[in-house]
C-alpha cells in the first residue's frame, strides 16, 4: 500500500529513482547548494551522490536528539517543501530547547554539588584528584526543584511539541496521498 | 464430567502461562539497566568475538579499497539470533559504548550492525575530499540513511509495539480469562488474546509516537526505533491504526461488546491520558495502574459476558500490583525524569512514592484474602500466596524506610517474578465449577 511508505520513499529503491527523477545525478552542483541550504546545522555531512533518502545522524551530544539531513528532491512539490520546512524548523527548534535543557540542568547539578560540599566543608576535587559526588538521596532534592522550576517551560513545550508532531504526520499522509495521486493519474504531457 | 475438559484446559493454560511468563521475566530481568550489561557480556562473548573479527577483516579490506575508489559491497544488516532482543542489543551496545574507553578497532565492534553505513560513508567522504579526513570519518559512519529496509521491518515493529510488555499484558488477559467461571472456550480464548495483543500494540506505537524527544534523553528508551529514524512517525501512526481497528473490531464482533470497549478505552487512557499526563501530575502513575488493571478484566469479560465481583478483583490485584512495580523502578531513573521534566512521584514526593508502594504491598494480601470470599479461588490460595506476599510487603518496608537504590532494585525485580506466580497459584487454585457457591448444591 503506498500510503504506508514513509516520507522518505523507502520502499522501492528503482522507484525512488524513477520517481525523484533523473535529478538525482544529473545536478550534482545544484542539489549539493540546495543540499546544503537544507542542511542547516547539520554541518560536515554530506550524502553519498547517489542518495535519494534523507540521513540520520548520530545523537547530538549536548540535545540528544538524532540530527536528520533532509534530501531535496529536483521535482520537490511545493507540499513536499512544506514539509521538509516543517520538519527542518521543528527540528531546530528541538534542538534547541534540549541542548539548552540540558545543559542547564548540568550546569545547575554542578553548583548544587558544589554548594551542598561547600557547606561540609568539602572541594568539588578531594585530595586525591577524584570528584565528590553526592548520593542519590541528596541529589533528590535538586532533581525535584530542578522540576518545579521548569515545570512551566514544560507545559509550553509539550503543547508546542505535540501540535508540531500531529502536523508534521498529517502532512506526511498528504504527500503520501500526492505521491499515490501523481502515479495513479494519467500522465500530463511532459514539460521540457 | 463437564468439569474435566474444562480442569484440562485449566491445567494447560496454567502450564502454558507460567512458561511464557517466566520466559518473559528472564528477559525482563536481562534488561534491568544495571545488571544488564554484565549479563550480556558473558552469555555473547562468543557472538562478539566472531563478529569482531569479521569486521576487522571488512576493515582491512575498506582500506585496501579506499585508494582505488571502489564501492566496497554493502553487507546485509545481520539477523540478531533469536536469543537476542534487538533492543536490548542496541541497549547492550550503546551501554559498552559508554562503559569503557576503546581502542579505535573495538569501538566500532560495539556498533556491529552499522557496518555498512561505514562503508557507504566511506565512498561520501571520498566525494567530500575532507580536510580532517579522521574525525570526518568516525562522525560520517554514525550516518544512517533512512531507508526502511524491509527484513528490518518485523523487528522494527515489534520494538515500537513493544512486543515483551504486550506479551505480558497478553497473560494477564488470559489469566483473567481462564480465572473466569464457566467452560473454557479456546476459540473465544484465543481471539481474545489476539484482539488484546493488538490492542495493546497499537497503544504502545502511539505513545512512542508522542514521546519522541523525551526517549530521546532518557538511557532507558534511547534506542527506540522512531528516536533513531527507523521508521516515520506516518508509517508508526500507520500501524498503529491497523492494529487498533482489527483489534477492537475483533474484540468487539468475536467476542463481545464489553471487551472491546473495555479495549478501546483501555486504548485511550493510556495513549490520551496518561502519556501525556506523565508530564503534568504526579497522578500519572495511578492512571498507568487502572491501565495495567484493566487486561485481565478484558479477559474475565471475554469469559463471562459481564463485569462481576472477580473481574474487579483481578484488576484490583494488578493495578495494586503496579505501584511497587513502578515504584521502585523510578527510584532509580529520578535524574532521567527530572531532565526530562516528567512528573513521577519518586522525584516530586519521594515519601508519598515509597509509602504507596508499600500501601499496595499490603494491599496485596488483603486482596488475596478477598479471593476466595468472592468465589473465584479457594481458601488454599490465600494461604499458599502469603509467602510471596508477605516478602513482597517485606521488601516494600525495606524500599519505605532505606529509600536507597538497593532497596528499590530488589523490590523491582521481586515484582517481577511475584505477580506470574501469584496468577499461577491463583489458576491453580481455582475454584472448580462443581463446587458452587457457599452452602449451594452442586450443579446437575
Amino acid at each position: 500500500m503506498a500510503a504506508l511508505r514513509p516520507s522518505s520513499r523507502a520502499f522501492l529503491p528503482p522507484l525512488c529513482r524513477a520517481f525523484a527523477g533523473p535529478g538525482c545525478q544529473l545536478a550534482p552542483e545544484r542539489g549539493a547548494e540546495r543540499r546544503d541550504a537544507a542542511s542547516g546545522r547539520v554541518s560536515g555531512f554530506c550524502p553519498p551522490r547517489k542518495s535519494c533518502h534523507d540521513w540520520i545522524g548520530p545523537p547530538d551530544k549536548h540535545s540528544n536528539l538524532r540530527p536528520v539531513y533532509f534530501y531535496v528532491p529536483e521535482n520537490e512539490s511545493p507540499l513536499e517543501q512544506k514539509l521538509r520546512q516543517l520538519r527542518q524548523e521543528t527540528q531546530e527548534w528541538n534542538q534547541q530547547f534540549w541542548a539548552n535543557q540540558n545543559l542547564t540542568f548540568r550546569k545547575e547539578k554542578e553548583e548544587f554539588i558544589r554548594s551542598r560540599l561547600k557547606a561540609r566543608g568539602l572541594e568539588l576535587r578531594a585530595g586525591s584528584g577524584q570528584k565528590a559526588t553526592l548520593d542519590a538521596e541528596e541529589m533528590a532534592d535538586f532533581y525535584k526543584e530542578f522540576l518545579r522550576k521548569n515545570f512551566l517551560k514544560h507545559m509550553y513545550y509539550n503543547r508546542d511539541w505535540y501540535k508540531r508532531n500531529f502536523a508534521i504526520t498529517f502532512f506526511m499522509g498528504k504527500v503520501a496521498l500526492e505521491r499515490v495521486w501523481n502515479k495513479l493519474r494519467p500522465k500530463p504531457k511532459t514539460s521540457t | 464430567m463437564a468439569a474435566s475438559p474444562h480442569t484440562l484446559s485449566s491445567r494447560l493454560l496454567t502450564g502454558w502461562v507460567g512458561g511464557c511468563v517466566w520466559y518473559l521475566q528472564r528477559r525482563a530481568m536481562q534488561e534491568s539497566p544495571h545488571t544488564f550489561v554484565h549479563l550480556f557480556r558473558n552469555v555473547n562473548k562468543q557472538w562478539i568475538t566472531f563478529q569482531h573479527l569479521s569486521f576487522l577483516r571488512r576493515m582491512y579490506v575498506t582500506q585496501l579499497n579506499r585508494s582505488l575508489n571502489q564501492q566496497v559491497k554493502r553487507k546485509p544488516e545481520p539477523v540478531a539470533s533469536p536469543f537476542l532482543e534487538k533492543t536490548s542489543l542496541g541497549q547492550a551496545k550503546a551501554e559498552i559504548c559508554e562503559m569503557r574507553p576503546l581502542p579505535p578497532p573495538s569501538l566500532p565492534l560495539s556498533r556491529k550492525p552499522n557496518e555498512k553505513e561505514l562503508l557507504e560513508l566511506e565512498s561520501a567522504s571520498i566525494i567530500e575530499g575532507s580536510l580532517d579526513a579522521g574525525k570526518e570519518m568516525k562522525d560520517e559512519k554514525h550516518w544512517k540513511e533512512m531507508k526502511l529496509q524491509l527484513d528490518d521491518l518485523p523487528g522494527i515493529l515489534a520494538r515500537l509495539s513493544k512486543i515483551k510488555l504486550t506479551a505480558l499484558v497478553v497473560s494477564t488477559t488470559s489469566a483473567g480469562f481462564a480465572l473466569a467461571p464457566g467452560p473454557f472456550d479456546w476459540p473465544c480464548f484465543l481471539l481474545t488474546s489476539l484482539g488484546t495483543g493488538l490492542a495493546s500494540c497499537a497503544a504502545n506505537s502511539i505513545n512512542q509516537f508522542f514521546e519522541v524527544p523525551f526517549d530521546s534523553n532518557m538511557n532507558r528508551t534511547k534506542n527506540r526505533p522512531l528516536v533513531r529514524g527507523q521508521i516515520s512517525p506516518l508509517l508508526a501512526v500507520t500501524f498503529a491504526t491497523c492494529c487498533a481497528v482489527p483489534g477492537v473490531a475483533l474484540l468487539t464482533w468475536g467476542v463481545n461488546p464489553l471487551t472491546g470497549a473495555l479495549g478501546v478505552f483501555n486504548i485511550f487512557l493510556y495513549t490520551c491520558c496518561y502519556t501525556p499526563l506523565k508530564r503534568i501530575s504526579i497522578a500519572n502513575t495511578w492512571v498507568g495502574a487502572v491501565v495495567g488493571a484493566v487486561p485481565p478484566v478484558m479477559g474475565w469479560t471475554a469469559a463471562t459476558g459481564s463485569l462481576d465481583a472477580g473481574a474487579f478483583l483481578l484488576g484490583g490485584i494488578l493495578y495494586s500490583w503496579q505501584f511497587p512495580h513502578f515504584n521502585a523502578l523510578s527510584w532509580g531513573l529520578r535524574e532521567d525524569y527530572s531532565r526530562g521534566g516528567y512528573c513521577m512521584m519518586s522525584v516530586t514526593h519521594p515519601a508519598l512514592c515509597r509509602r504507596v508502594a508499600l500501601r499496595h504491598c499490603l494491599a496485596l494480601i488483603g486482596l488475596a484474602t478477598a479471593a476466595p470470599v468472592l468465589q473465584v479461588t479457594t481458601w488454599t490460595f490465600p494461604v499458599i500466596s502469603l509467602p510471596i506476599n508477605l516478602y513482597i510487603s517485606y521488601l516494600g518496608f525495606r524500599f519505605y524506610t532505606d529509600a536507597d537504590r538497593k532497596s528499590s532494585r530488589k523490590l523491582f525485580f521481586c515484582s517481577l517474578w511475584h505477580l506470574p506466580l501469584l496468577l499461577l497459584l491463583m489458576l491453580t487454585c481455582k475454584r472448580p465449577p462443581a463446587a458452587g457457591g457457599a452452602g449451594g448444591e452442586p450443579r446437575t
